[in-house]
């Protein structure tokens, strides 16, 4: 079940201009939540913004209750949650979402994540390799400035490669092709993505291909996370066009089959 | 809030199947919100509601997004008095008919469900909105246009509940960004018997708790005994 708690931000940090991470006091959370999960912020306790911002876990503490997010600024409310302190305390709702990464414990997974979808996969990786499992974890950014955790990755994965789109920085292109290279040459038993749509798109078709077994995490505007607004519909795979289906992301995902969605 | 969700659900018979045993495991009235896009549907539909272990049917004469129908019935005395009595023939249960703030008067309506036999008018619904994107030059939802609910529409609320209450004897059902029991208690002064609670629970899904906590209060600081004995007893300046 799901807590309303007030966390204590415990630490802040800036990672970059516009990409802040939090560490919160959430035993509460952290002791049931599983990787793929995300809570629901209060931002303030005024009615502007009134609604909750839906954010991604990035990693957790077990032995500590210590739960980590990173975001970006991008509009109101994730403006005025990047100015709150370090001993204050924030009004989350968590963990949320049915649909959660299922982690492996044998044999090979590929992880690949965009931009600022890379965050949901830390704790994945993490508890994949704690597990047994290999991880190959394939990373793309934009540009060399845009590009984050690489240290904290290398440390979850069995092997990280990093792209920028424009050749900046690591290896010049697409993550996916990269993973396309890899399953040319040895299958992966998973794969798992976050990331931009067109990424996402890529990298389903890719593993309906292959056959090879894949889990995505969707991103949507939400109005409340809590299966209550209905606001964050996806059509479910193969849905007839008189009478389309639909999942709800904060309730039967965010993380879903690939071949379950149809985006 | 400004949302275009729609009223997305998978129909009366998943209802009938998956949502009212869940609801039957509380200790509450059910009332069900039934919303058809002709006469035919709203008729249908509460034929089937009529069937079941529920406590009451709120009719949706105004939800701005459905494109057909519901919009048009709900604006006028004579739309919102046609499709209530083509219910209350074959509705025995309690129905409330639920109100467009989306009107120059919002008291033709409401009389028009009084005429037509409804037990109850809950009002506001969302009123019609739009919010515009600067960079994109387009509007933010995908609809265009959206309705609007939550603290926003509260003021407009209360004055409406307030003119209805003064227009028709039946009960009101006010809501409209009620979060706190202060909240509450102003839609109460204005004439609402009863009052209900939508965006804020998207935000705290204890809300209810918290304006009931809020109502004791309000009753204690007052010297309050019964709750109904404030209802419409607002004094104009």
């Amino acid at each position: 079940m799901p807590v309303n708690i007030k966390a204590k931000l415990i630490k802040k940090e800036q990672l970059k201009q516009d990409i802040y991470k939090f560490s919160m006091q959430a035993k509460e959370i952290v002791d049931i939540a599983k990787p793929g999960n995300f809570i629901e912020i209060r931002v303030t306790d005024s009615i502007e913004p009134l609604l909750r911002r839906p954010i991604s876990i990035y990693n957790m503490e077990k032995d500590t209750g210590i739960l980590e997010i990173i975001f970006q600024v991008k509009g109101k409310g994730t403006k005025i949650l990047a100015e709150r302190k370090e001993g204050e305390y924030i009004d989350i709702i968590g963990p949320l979402g049915y649909g959660t990464f299922q982690v492996k414990n044998t044999g090979t997974v590929a992880i690949i994540g965009g931009g600022i979808g890379v965050f949901p996969l830390y704790e994945l990786a993490k508890q994949t390799k704690a597990a047994g499992a290999m991880v190959n974890t394939y990373l793309g950014f934009r540009s060399k400035d845009f590009v984050v955790l690489e240290e904290e990755f290398k440390n979850v994965s069995s092997k990280l490669i990093i792209t920028t789109d424009d050749g900046t920085y690591a290896e010049s292109g697409f993550a996916i092709n990269k993973l396309k290279e890899d399953i040319s040459v040895n299958k992966p038993d998973m794969i798992y993505a976050c990331g931009p749509l067109p990424m996402l798109k890529a990298v389903q078709t890719l593993s309906i291909e292959q056959g090879i077994p894949c889990q995505i995490s969707l991103e949507e505007k939400m109005g409340c996370g809590l299966g209550a607004c209905l606001g964050c519909a996806v059509k479910t795979a193969n849905s007839p066009a008189d009478a389309p289906q639909y999942w709800h992301v904060c309730k039967a995902g965010p993380v879903f089959d690939a071949s379950d969605v149809e985006i | 809030m400004l949302n275009s969700i729609g009223l997305q659900n998978p129909g009366v018979e998943f209802f009938m199947e998956n949502d009212l045993p869940w609801l039957k495991r509380f200790d509450t009235a059910i009332i069900v919100n039934a919303c058809g896009s002709t006469i035919d549907e709203y008729v249908e539909l509460c034929k089937v509601l009529n069937t079941l272990d529920i406590d009451g049917v709120e009719l949706n004469l105004s939800c701005p997004n459905v494109k057909a129908g519901c919009l048009a019935f709900g604006t006028t005395y004579e739309g919102v008095k046609e499709v209530t009595s083509q219910v209350r023939k074959v509705l025995d249960k309690p129905l409330i008919v639920k109100l467009t703030p989306n009107v120059t008067d919002i008291t033709a309506p409401a009389k028009g469900a009084e005429d037509a036999g409804a037990d109850g008018v809950s009002l506001i619904n969302t009123l019609l909105g739009m919010s515009i994107d600067i960079y994109k030059r387009r509007p933010h939802l995908a609809n265009n246009t959206g309705g609007l609910s939550g603290p926003a529409v509260k003021p407009v609320a209360v004055r409406m509940v307030y003119q209805v209450s003064k227009a028709v004897k039946i009960p009101i059902l006010g809501l409209g960004g009620i979060i706190t029991g202060e909240d509450a208690i102003e839609f109460m002064l204005a004439g609402a018997q009863a009052i209900s609670i939508g965006t804020a629970n998207f935000i705290a899904p204890d809300t209810c708790l918290k304006v009931i906590d809020g109502i004791e209060k309000y009753m204690k600081k007052c010297n309050i005994e019964d709750i109904n004995s404030i209802v419409g007893t607002v004094e104009m300046n």
